[in-house]
């Protein structure tokens, strides 16, 4: 675990239980949401961490997912339509002896919200974004998402919708994100492993998570989730290990020489070498972006899930910190005398 | 009062000593109007000369007026940019309505400024600019330098820009380079004119060009060049001397302040007076970025600013950092307010303490971004979702934005809300001199925050109910994330007295909306006083924000006219005062003048059913005295024929 992105935020006296992290509130997504297994892999990954309750924060915008503060036992904030990451970053750049969460949807994220969290990953503030991707708008009852694939007939597209969706890793990678990662809500152990590394990341995390909406969308993920189906369309992720899937490692993940373009190659004795080993701390995010792109955006097959990318650079907060720091080095401490009084003055004596 | 004001640093005369012989006359009071195209420095020219005049210690008031366009097209009456300073030897409101001297650089800058001036004004125009086809290009068919057109002024024709490619000659410089300093041969001409310090402006330009000496002396000789032309040519027969402004300051330690300066500071001091971080999250806007460049530059005092990415992000970011415990404050100008509005909402909803700081500028939509207005007022009183009340203050002259900052720290921190602070362009750019206040004298603004748990349930379970509020105030506790055993979630979904639990009970709800207006309505804010000399007055004038200036002098100007007029000036707009009522009741005749279309006047006609007459103006610029003080000499005949009309 990273010492750095943990290391100003004061540690919990004696050992916690999951049940340290339940708010009294009575949960009321709809029964059999995702988003019950999601609460429950944070509600029992964040005892690990050691942290102090009282100096954990989750943040949410608007969405079934955003009621998700309400559910924890640290302090929360749920705030309006979109403005989560901006809320946040304002909280993280003052008090760096917090640990700020963003529980976000697709529809907060990426449509009414799509600005704050761009410039929230560039900026690279100490935060973590937990983005739940249903690929629907649930809370509005049922209308298509900035996610959802071509042709969803939705209440608002009864003749199916027209714009192609983002790939929220994509998006991520290319806003400059210094870690980015996609998990799944029904996979606790992949989910809660994502968790800990986005945790222990210094700056801002997104972790994008496939989350069934079993009203308005069920059934998105299916072919990730099948265990059969999975082996083919699901790329597990693992830093420093050949990129492989599906039955008995078949496939690979090789690179084109021709356009160096990614693509899935049938694993042979003779290209086993050329099988692209996974390096999520490369400097560069061109290969994380192009593994990104080898997911089909209709039917998500080849989808790849863990750790995308997981690079360090400067944190937005900790530089600000600096910069009032050096500003103190450099002037000496405020004088608010001095500051009124400037360099231009005449007396008038009674 | 027996006063004096001395300056700190007498100059040495620069180029030569003054020589005997020209006349020497003396005024209460001067106008100058700088004027020329919007890349030739004429604002730095107003500011310096603005200084010179401060630190000799005249009262004065200013006038900055320029496009929006960076650069506009270059001899355009559009590109036209002036700086108007009004100094003199007794206190004065504003920069003054019809300039006594016109520095014009050029065609435009005549064509566009010479209508405001009166009979007699002296002009000083730039020959060298005055081609054919820059008159052309402003619509002059043949020279008002020759044909007539200027004979009602006293005109001075200088060649400025040749005078100072001459006086450059020896610097090795282009001649588009040694052009640009025409405008400091300008101003040196008009400090020898008016008998201005010189010192301050070579200082300045020394700093100003200290990574390029070359230009800062090349400045600094056209500077000399200017003002000892004055004292050579036989075209200036005559100085001026305005005497320092004895009587009209307090005794005490003096600086000329414009209003984002003032208000910058007062945001500084609020601070450090609340012992709180400052954290201000702003998008670039006009007018109002001066005070993100002045915060910016005093880290030193633990101020953290924060550039967003947006409007929506700059006030959300600051509504973060209050959360944990900063004071937060956002700055913006009008289209920012219309962005901002769901997260004041928020802010409203979260009881959380939040500056909103709105420098108004014309509207609607993009309107005029560089000029004046007061047309936001509505807006920040109702311009949100729901019943979202928010305090709303108002500074009255550029030095008063820094009370009215400490104020409206006052009530956010104190009620735990946000707060508009409305000030405006006039006052953003404008300056005057400014008493400094002495640190010890500002207010304490500490706050407490919560500790401990503050419920405890039937069967002896202490709990933190963020929502259970002071019963004088009905503030709620401020608990920062981090402090043990206080963990709480606070949303804009609409919550339980009390426990601040999700509830769409409709009693809770009609209490809780009744709830938060209460509380607003419940602020303390002090009463409002009326300038009624002989007490007999039958017409209140009654305005707010910055057109205190020009209301105050046209009052002035009524009642040496002989017109008997009560003066109040608002500065709380929301609470309106206690008693207001009372105030307004107390005269015959209402007249609020305001630079929108009547919206104080709207809200006092709505709150206390008085008839109360609007005189509007949305011109971009301030309102001027003379036609103020026409209207109100109206007003108090209005007045006097209402009363007999009810005698009878």
């Amino acid at each position: 675990m990273s010492a750095e992105a943990l290391s100003l935020i004061p540690k919990a006296d004696a050992k916690q239980s999951m049940k340290d992290f339940k708010s009294d509130q009575e949960v009321r997504w709809c029964p059999g949401c995702g988003d019950y297994a999601i609460l429950a892999a944070v509600q029992g990954f964040l005892p690990e961490l050691g942290l102090a309750r009282e100096n954990i924060v989750f943040i949410s915008g608007i969405g079934c997912s955003s009621r998700f503060p309400y559910y924890m036992n640290t302090y929360g904030m749920h705030s309006i339509h979109g403005r989560a990451p901006a809320i946040a970053t304002g909280l993280a750049t003052t008090r760096r002896d917090l640990s700020v969460w963003v529980v976000t949807g697709d529809g907060d994220a990426l449509s009414i919200g799509g600005n704050h969290l761009i410039h929230a990953l560039r900026r690279n503030v100490n935060l973590k974004i937990l983005l739940f991707n249903n690929r629907i708008y649930g809370l509005t009852k049922g209308q298509y998402s900035p996610t959802s694939e071509v042709g969803k007939i939705t209440k608002s597209t009864p003749m199916g919708s027209l714009d192609a969706p983002f790939n929220p890793v994509s998006l991520a990678l290319g806003a400059e994100a210094s870690f980015v990662a996609r998990t799944i809500d029904s996979d606790r152990k992949h989910l809660t492993s994502v968790l800990r590394e986005a945790a222990a990341h210094p700056g801002t995390a997104l972790v994008e998570i496939y989350q069934n909406c079993n009203i308005f969308n069920d059934g998105a993920f299916d072919d990730l989730k099948d265990k059969d189906s999975a082996q083919e369309t699901l790329i597990r992720l693992e830093h420093g290990q050949p990129i492989r899937f599906g039955v008995d490692g078949a496939k690979g993940v090789v690179r084109d020489p021709a356009t160096g373009d990614l693509k899935v190659v049938g694993v042979t004795a003779a290209n086993e070498a050329d099988v692209l080993v996974h390096d999520a701390h490369a400097a560069s995010p061109t290969t994380a972006f192009a593994l990104s792109r080898l997911a089909d955006p209709q039917t998500l097959h080849h989808t790849p899930i863990g750790v995308l990318r997981s690079v360090e650079r400067p944190v937005y907060d900790n530089a600000m910190a600096d910069q009032l720091d050096a500003a103190v080095e450099q002037k000496g401490k405020g004088d608010l005398a001095a500051l009124l009084a400037g360099n231009d003055t005449w007396t008038v004596v009674g | 009062m027996t006063s004096q004001v001395s300056s700190p640093a007498e100059p040495p005369v620069l180029g030569e000593q003054r020589k005997p012989g020209k006349e020497i006359r003396r005024l209460d009071r001067v106008i100058v109007r700088f004027a020329g195209d919007s890349g030739d420095g004429m604002q730095l020219t107003g500011d310096r000369f603005t200084s010179e005049t401060a630190s000799f210690g005249n009262d004065l008031s200013t006038l900055p007026n320029f496009p929006a366009e960076i650069r506009a097209p270059a001899g355009t009456l559009p590109g036209v940019s002036s700086f108007q300073v009004h100094f003199a030897d007794h206190d004065i409101l504003t920069p003054g309505d019809r300039p006594d001297v016109l520095v014009a650089m050029n065609p435009a800058a005549l064509k566009a400024n010479v209508g405001d001036l009166p009979r007699g004004a002296e002009i000083i125009v730039n020959t060298d600019e005055f081609t054919k086809r820059a008159m052309a290009k402003v619509g002059y068919a043949t020279s008002p330098l020759e044909d007539g057109a200027l004979e009602a002024y006293n005109v001075h024709p200088v060649p400025l820009t040749s005078m100072t490619v001459e006086a450059l000659k020896d610097f090795g410089l282009s001649r588009k380079e040694a052009e640009r300093s025409k405008n400091m041969f300008a101003l040196g001409l008009l400090s020898w004119m008016y008998h201005r310090p010189t010192a301050g402006t070579e200082t300045f330009l020394r700093s100003k060009f200290a990574k390029k000496p070359e230009l800062a002396e090349a400045n600094i000789t056209a500077f000399r060049a200017g003002w000892n032309f004055g004292e050579t040519t036989e075209d200036f027969a005559v100085t001026y001397e305005v005497a320092p402004a004895q009587a009209a300051f307090p005794p005490g330690t003096y600086r000329n302040i414009s209003g984002n300066l003032a208000l910058a500071y007062g945001l500084v001091a609020a601070s450090a007076q609340a012992d709180l971080p400052l954290f201000l999250g702003s998008y670039p806007i006009t007018p109002a970025s001066d005070i993100l460049h002045e915060l910016s530059k005093h880290k030193n005092f633990g101020v953290r600013t924060f550039q967003a990415e947006d409007e929506i992000a700059g006030i959300g970011a600051a509504l973060g950092a209050a959360f944990g415990g900063s004071l937060a404050v956002t700055t913006t100008s009008g289209p920012g307010v219309a962005l901002k509005s769901e997260t004041i909402g928020l802010a409203v909803s979260l009881e959380l303490p939040l500056l909103v700081i709105d420098i108004q500028r014309g509207g609607p939509s993009t309107g005029l971004p560089t000029k004046t207005e007061q047309a936001d007022l509505l807006q920040a009183m109702y311009g949100r979702n729901g019943e979202a009340p928010v305090p709303i203050i108002a500074p009255a002259t550029p030095g008063d934005c820094f009370n009215a900052a400490l104020e409206a720290a006052r009530i956010a921190l104190t009620y735990r809300t946000p707060v508009f602070l409305l000030s405006d362009g006039y006052l953003a750019n404008g300056s005057e001199p400014w008493r400094i206040p002495d640190t010890g004298e500002l207010p304490d603004l500490r706050v407490q925050f919560a500790t401990t748990r503050n419920h405890t349930d039937a069967d002896g379970q202490e709990h933190f109910w963020p929502y259970l509020r002071d019963p004088q105030t009905l503030a709620r506790p401020w608990a920062l994330p981090g402090t043990p055993g206080l963990e709480h979630r606070i949303g804009g979904i609409e919550k339980q007295d009390g426990t601040g639990n999700i509830s769409y009970d409709p009693g809770n709800h009609d209490l809780m909306v009744r709830t938060r207006q209460a509380k607003v309505d419940g602020i303390e804010v002090p009463d409002v006083t009326v300038d009624d000399p002989t007490g007999a007055a039958r017409t209140l004038v009654i305005g707010w924000g910055s057109t205190y200036g020009p209301i105050t002098a046209a009052v002035r100007r009524t009642r040496q006219a002989g017109g008997e007029i009560a003066q109040a000036h608002l500065r709380h707009l929301n609470p309106f005062p206690a008693n207001l009522g009372e105030v307004l009741a107390a005269y015959r005749n209402v007249i609020v003048p305001e630079m929108n279309l009547g919206q104080l006047a709207q809200l006092l006609r709505a709150r206390y059913l008085v008839d109360a007459a609007s005189h509007t103006q949305v011109t971009g610029l301030p309102f001027k005295a003379e036609q103020l003080a026409a209207r109100l000499q109206e007003a108090v005949a209005q007045g006097l024929t209402k009363e007999a009309a009810d005698v009878r």
